[in-house]
């Protein structure tokens, strides 16, 4: 009974929608068919991206300490819900402008919230997606963007600060920034070329990172008496999942960014984008086994997302050999930057420098040297990474200053030394194990 | 020879192993601990519910040292432990009437040292 029941829903549900777009006999047209298909591709790297928050939560996790887990599952849980709905809110309207544009190429807004435009459910709005997918999709960007900054500031960073910076990151300085290149501001119109966002995304995220490590300052007994001192993860199979689980994601990430289901562009990039994921993690491997005599786990697992990042700005114009110069090159800086932000005492608990900053300015400039369109200069990647770089370190340096010096951006001694789960939360999260809580 | 026993806050371990250094006491063994003292407790909650969590979270040191050794040893524990707050734990002082080092077969004070 109840699946006959079912069936029926179904039979109405796709009734009406066949009705809603058929033509005169009933039967759909090749175009729709082909819209449908694009949507629906669209739709699945939308899931895919989604599921990178997980990866980030998992990674960054198993990457720091016990007594630090809850607080760290908790921030990389409401930041994604913070993001898509900012992104409902204002994002959208900030970073996709259309024609409404108030100072130069350089703000606009269509308005605030979500309404459907005309034919915005059909391939008059976009040929690849509707007016909904095409902001879920968006969306889910924006979400992973303020997730890369809460790996670097882990640990130490107190919750009510943290929620609050990223709130006003994704809100106005992720859309702000990605309305330059992407929504046809000023940086698009001079052929600045990011895919999928090596710098719209992971440079933003990086920056806002940077600035959040050198205002917080280092955990504490990072570096004594000039000495860097390691503090190690406490759950590396965690970590491992957590990269599985972004590379995963990532070809939603980059093979959505085509923006339609085209099938060549598509395969292309998914090709690219994984080439120079493993090229990457050889090349760290080979680093890491040089550097510290032994090949480092958590270096290659940082290689495969740096491959990842780099590749993510130019895995529409690359040729594959291409797409394995800029992983090789993407998995030895990984490396390299890793041990350099620490000789520079920059504290970033999950190399989130490393991977998104120095890789996706890597990866934007990849697209001068590597690309395969004439337009794109390595003059003007080298602009678009400036004018990133100076607005976004501003813009959080700016935040960041500010909560520290109303709120309070850092917890107490005491608190870090105990740990942000019970100090920020109250709760442990592994009950009943007994974990070493003098780390 | 004497055995030195002390149960600290296990976020202080640090700090102690520190001094210790400083005093050139280079051996230790340290466990996890929980226990009770005047600190009674503290609360954590799960899903509403509140939780009084009575036995806390200590570590254990353990430390055999020539009689020279002993005041300085005190002294380097107290030094990286006290914060003034209940809880800073205790320290024990008891009579070891042999060491034995394995490997060697050495005894007493230069099994110790």
């Amino acid at each position: 009974m109840r699946i006959g029941k079912l069936m029926t829903m179904v039979g109405v549900v796709c009734g009406a929608a066949g009705l809603a777009w058929a033509n005169g006999d009933g039967q759909p047209t090749a175009g729709q068919a082909m819209f449908t298909a694009n949507n629906v591709w669209m739709m699945v790297a939308t899931l895919l991206v989604f599921i990178m928050n997980l990866g980030f939560a998992a990674v960054e996790t198993g990457l720091t300490r016990a007594k630090n887990c809850v607080n760290i599952l908790f921030k990389n849980t409401i930041i994604p819900s913070i993001g898509v709905l900012t992104f409902a809110w204002i994002g959208f309207g900030l970073m996709y402008p259309g024609e409404h544009w108030l100072a130069g190429q350089w703000l606009g807004f269509k308005g605030l919230g979500l309404s459907l435009p005309a034919g915005g459910a059909t391939s008059a709005y976009q040929p690849g997606m509707t007016y909904w997918t095409d902001f879920l999709f968006q969306a889910m960007f924006a979400a992973t963007s303020a997730t890369i900054i809460s790996g670097a500031v882990a640990e130490r960073v107190k919750l009510a600060g943290f929620l609050i910076f990223s709130s006003i990151y994704v809100a106005f300085v992720y859309p702000l920034a990605g309305s330059w290149t992407w929504g046809g501001g000023w940086l698009g119109d001079r052929h600045f070329h990011d895919f999928a966002g090596s710098t719209l995304v992971h440079s933003v995220g990086g920056w806002g990172a940077l600035a959040g490590v050198l205002v917080l300052g280092p955990r504490i007994g990072r570096y004594i008496n000039g000495k860097i001192k390691p503090v190690m993860g406490h759950s590396l199979p965690l970590a491992t999942l957590g990269v599985f689980m972004l590379w995963l994601g990532w070809f939603g990430f980059n093979g959505g960014s085509v923006l339609s289901a085209d099938p060549g562009a598509v395969s292309r990039v998914l090709v690219t984008t994984n080439l120079s994921a493993c090229v990457a993690m050889l090349a760290s491997t080979a680093v890491s086994w040089a550097i510290q005599k032994k090949p480092d786990l958590t270096m290659i697992l940082n290689g495969c997302l740096a491959g990842l990042v780099a590749i993510t700005a130019g895995a529409d114009c690359v040729s594959p050999g291409g797409s394995v110069a800029i992983g090789a090159v993407a998995g030895a800086l990984v490396v390299v930057a890793v041990f350099g932000f620490d000789r520079l005492r920059l504290d970033d608990p999950v190399g989130a420098l490393s991977v998104h900053l120095v890789n996706g300015i890597w990866g934007t400039l990849a697209v001068g040297l590597f690309g395969t369109v004439p337009e794109y200069t390595l003059g003007t990647q080298f602009l678009g990474v400036l004018s990133y770089g100076a607005f976004c370190f501003l813009s959080a340096w700016l935040i960041f200053r500010l909560i520290e010096m109303t709120l309070g951006i850092r917890v107490s001694a005491d608190e870090e030394l105990r740990g942000l789960d019970i100090g920020e939360h109250g709760q442990e999260a592994y009950g009943g194990f007994q974990i070493f809580s003098n780390q | 020879m004497k055995l030195i026993v002390a149960f600290v806050q296990p976020e202080r371990l640090n700090s102690v192993k520190q001094a210790l250094y400083e005093r050139e006491i280079y051996k230790i063994s340290v466990t996890n601990a929980l226990g009770c003292g005047q600190q009674k407790g503290y609360h954590e909650s799960y899903r509403g519910a509140d939780i009084e969590v009575n036995l806390l979270k200590k570590v254990r040191l353990e430390i055999a040292v020539n009689e020279s050794f002993v005041q300085p040893c005190v002294e380097a524990i107290i030094k990286g432990a006290r914060t003034g707050n209940i809880g800073d734990g205790k320290i024990f002082i008891m009579e070891l009437v042999e060491c034995i080092r394995i490997r060697t077969g050495e005894t007493g004070g230069d099994a110790i040292g």
